[in-house]
């Protein structure tokens, strides 16, 4: 199939169908929203469902209704909508239900603004909702891997009853790129063994989050744990670039990650053995495969659109066994590949001890910046 | 010749929509006859196999024990949009929410509202007894003025709570409302019209004509501390006046029907 | 002569709440002084003659724990 020009929510929003969406509610929030209004003629015309709900809340309450009867199904928002999400997702969680939520970061906290961030992170990949739960999150850093990720998005949910964010941010929702389209699926509903979509010939069935018994409540707990085991051990997803003799990386995952291989290309040239590691499931996270590249290397910068949210994550995981520095851009800044550039300098000339902590350093030179 | 002899037919036996569990409702709690007369008209109808109930979060958020057909819980005051959920994908299913007035007419006005003006062919049971019953007993929505509650020791007072809601008058105004209608559980006629209203609400889905919701009032003896039978004379003497009985929306159609 | 019927109560469900012993036109309905159900509660039973299966117990019933008979005329030739 020939590649496409297209926009990252158009282009989420068809891959989405091409998988067999059969249900789709949402709710206008910029910089999502071209993603509801492209369902909002595209599902119609083959016969499938669309419907803007009245909030955010609505929204995730509609998708989680329709997942229980084992319709495919699918939402989407940005930063302050998906923090209102999280009722439902939490609900969802409890009641392991496969659905789909993407989620086009944008600046905040609060009303924020309407540009690129990532400091969605935490309340996604760390829960955000009450309660013991793990959503699997793909974080995409091109249109490309934003339709593969889409596509697969659907078999992964079902697949292990679990929520799947796909995890983008403004400036990805808004790009245009030429793309592949994966083949177009028939709109699915199923009847797994579970679903609910009425009691004939079989008997009754209930979906619920609810479990009063304080030992069933933690069996339900114990098996969403060792689900999660199983999650962490089959899909774990990432990127690598120039690593092969690298005696340093940048950490960035989605946009920011993607910029920081203009820098990564840019520090090379100039004879820097350094590479870009960028995680692509951001839950699981490369946990493994980050540490052992830790060990082969002198020094790690992780960038970030947020004030280090994924940065507690990788200093956890290396265990502070090399020096790691922290470059953010916040409230819908980009980080820039020079100002990447000069952070990379920064880490391989003047490299500081292992000890303090990495965001004290940056608010300290930023300080000095501003 | 003709013999006559005297034989003895069943005239009341327990709904087959209702399982074989006792419910965990206080004794003469009028929750019990409204989840009653819901699975008699399912049965009636026939549409068992083909029903999902809602449950909502309050005294029924055990509903789905006590039905025999597929259900799904929703999160406080959720019910109607994870209905909806269920009927656009399931249209030609019957799609029920169960709810009691904290439930929807407080933390779930948002969804209720939105759910009726949309027309969303759904039917709601709503159960308004003047307080959330099963956080014990606080003020809700539809507490009266002056009504004492653990949360309004000293009454409703108007000045500072503002006043009680009117579900049905309210949700009436809308368009998308196919049959809306408020009943009492208080006495045996007003079950008998509390059953055919259900009766009717269910019609209304199954002929596509939009939303239908009826508000029982009913009773909550444990929390007004009261006797079960004191009990539905409150109803009669002080909520009724505050919640008239009466159809205030109902889609044309649903007069020809022959039921 | 009114109608003969009767009532068997599922004891199990009966909570024993009385809003059938209320309202029984005939009167002929108390709670068992000395029988408890599983829950604890005193079921409701028939007291004397006189039930005519007229139905509103079960209609008023909270637990659908009332089941109503009543003898009708049959004719067979």
């Amino acid at each position: 199939m020939a590649k496409e020009l297209m926009k990252g929510n158009v282009a989420i929003a068809e891959a989405a169908v091409r998988a067999g969406l059969n249900a789709y509610f949402g709710y206008p929030i910029t910089p999502q929203t071209e993603l509801l209004e492209y369902l909002s003629s595209r599902m119609p015309e083959l016969g499938r469902t669309f419907l803007q709900a009245e909030s955010e809340l609505g929204a995730v309450n509609m998708v989680y209704g329709a997942a229980c009867t084992g319709a495919r199904v699918m939402s989407s928002s940005s930063s302050p909508g998906t923090s209102l999400m999280m009722e439902g997702i939490s609900y969802i969680a409890g009641t392991e239900l496969p659905v789909v939520i993407v989620d086009v970061m944008r600046g905040g906290p609060g009303l924020g603004n309407i540009a690129p961030a990532q400091a969605d992170y935490n309340q996604i990949v760390h829960g955000g909702g009450h309660g013991d739960y793990h959503p699997i999150v793909l974080a995409p850093a091109n249109i490309q891997e934003a339709i593969d990720l889409t596509y697969g998005a659907f078999d992964l949910a079902e697949k292990y009853r679990s929520l799947v964010v796909i995890l983008a941010d403004g400036s990805l929702g808004q790009m245009m790129e030429p793309a592949e389209l994966p083949e177009m699926k028939p709109a699915i509903m199923r009847t797994p063994d579970w679903a609910t979509y009425g009691s004939e010939g079989r008997k009754k069935r209930i979906l619920s989050s609810i479990y009063l018994d304080p030992p069933e409540q933690e069996k339900t707990n114990f098996r969403l744990e060792h689900r999660w085991q199983e999650i962490k051990a089959n899909e774990v997803q990432y990127k690598e670039y120039f690593l092969e003799d690298a005696d340093y990386a940048v950490v960035g995952f989605g946009t920011s990650g993607r910029i920081a291989l203009s820098a990564v290309r840019a520090a090379r040239a100039k004879g820097i053995k350094i590479g870009l590691f960028r995680p692509v499931s951001l839950a699981p996270y490369p946990e493994k495969e980050l540490f052992e590249l830790s060990k082969r290397l002198k020094g790690l910068l992780v960038v970030e659109m947020n004030a280090g949210q994924m940065l507690e994550d990788v200093l956890n995981i290396t265990r502070r066994q090399i020096p790691v520095e922290f470059y953010g851009r916040m409230g819908g800044i980009l980080p820039m590949p020079e100002e990447i550039e000069a952070e990379i300098d920064l880490l391989v000339n003047e490299p500081t001890a292992a000890n303090g902590h990495p965001r004290d350093r940056w608010l300290a030179r930023f300080g000095k910046k501003n | 010749m003709e013999n006559v002899t005297m034989e003895e037919q069943l005239v009341y036996d327990r709904p087959e929509s209702m399982a074989s569990v006792q419910t965990h409702y206080c004794p003469g709690c009028t929750h019990g006859v409204a989840h009653r007369l819901v699975a008699e008209v399912i049965d009636e109808m026939g549409i068992k196999d083909n029903m999902i109930g809602v449950a909502s979060v309050g005294c029924s958020v055990f509903a789905y024990n006590y039905f025999d057909f597929d259900f799904v819980q929703a999160p406080h005051g959720r019910a109607p949009a994870m209905a909806t959920g269920v009927k656009r994908v399931l249209p030609h299913r019957f799609v029920m929410t169960y709810q009691g007035d904290g439930d929807l007419a407080s933390i779930g006005m948002g969804e209720i509202v939105a759910a009726a003006a949309r027309g969303e062919n759904i039917t709601v049971i709503f159960l308004n007894n003047a307080n959330y019953g099963m956080t014990g007993g606080q003020m809700a929505p539809t507490t009266l003025p002056g009504q004492k509650t653990s949360s309004s020791p000293s009454g409703r007072d108007i000045e500072v709570a503002g006043f009680p809601i009117r579900t049905a008058e309210m949700l009436a105004t809308l368009d998308g409302a196919g049959y809306v209608v408020r009943r009492s559980l208080h006495d045996p006629k007003n079950i008998r019209m509390a059953k055919k209203s259900v009766r009717l609400a269910f019609e209304t889905q199954k002929h596509g004509l939009g939303f239908s919701l009826v508000e029982l009032l009913s009773t909550c003896p444990t929390n007004w501390g009261l006797t079960p039978i004191q009990a539905l004379k409150w109803v009669e003497d002080a909520m009724i006046p505050y919640y008239p009985i009466g159809d205030y929306k109902v889609n044309p159609a649903l007069k020809e029907l022959k039921i | 002569m009114p109608p003969q019927g009767r009532i068997e109560v599922r004891d199990n469900y009966c909570k024993g709440c009385e809003i059938c012993v209320a309202a029984c036109p005939q009167g002929v309905l108390a709670l068992a002084p000395e029988r408890l159900n599983i829950k604890g509660y005193h079921p409701v039973e028939l007291i004397e003659q006189g039930c005519t299966g007229c139905g509103i117990c079960a209609i008023v019933c909270p637990e659908a724990a009332i089941i109503v008979y009543r003898e009708v005329k049959s004719r067979s030739q």
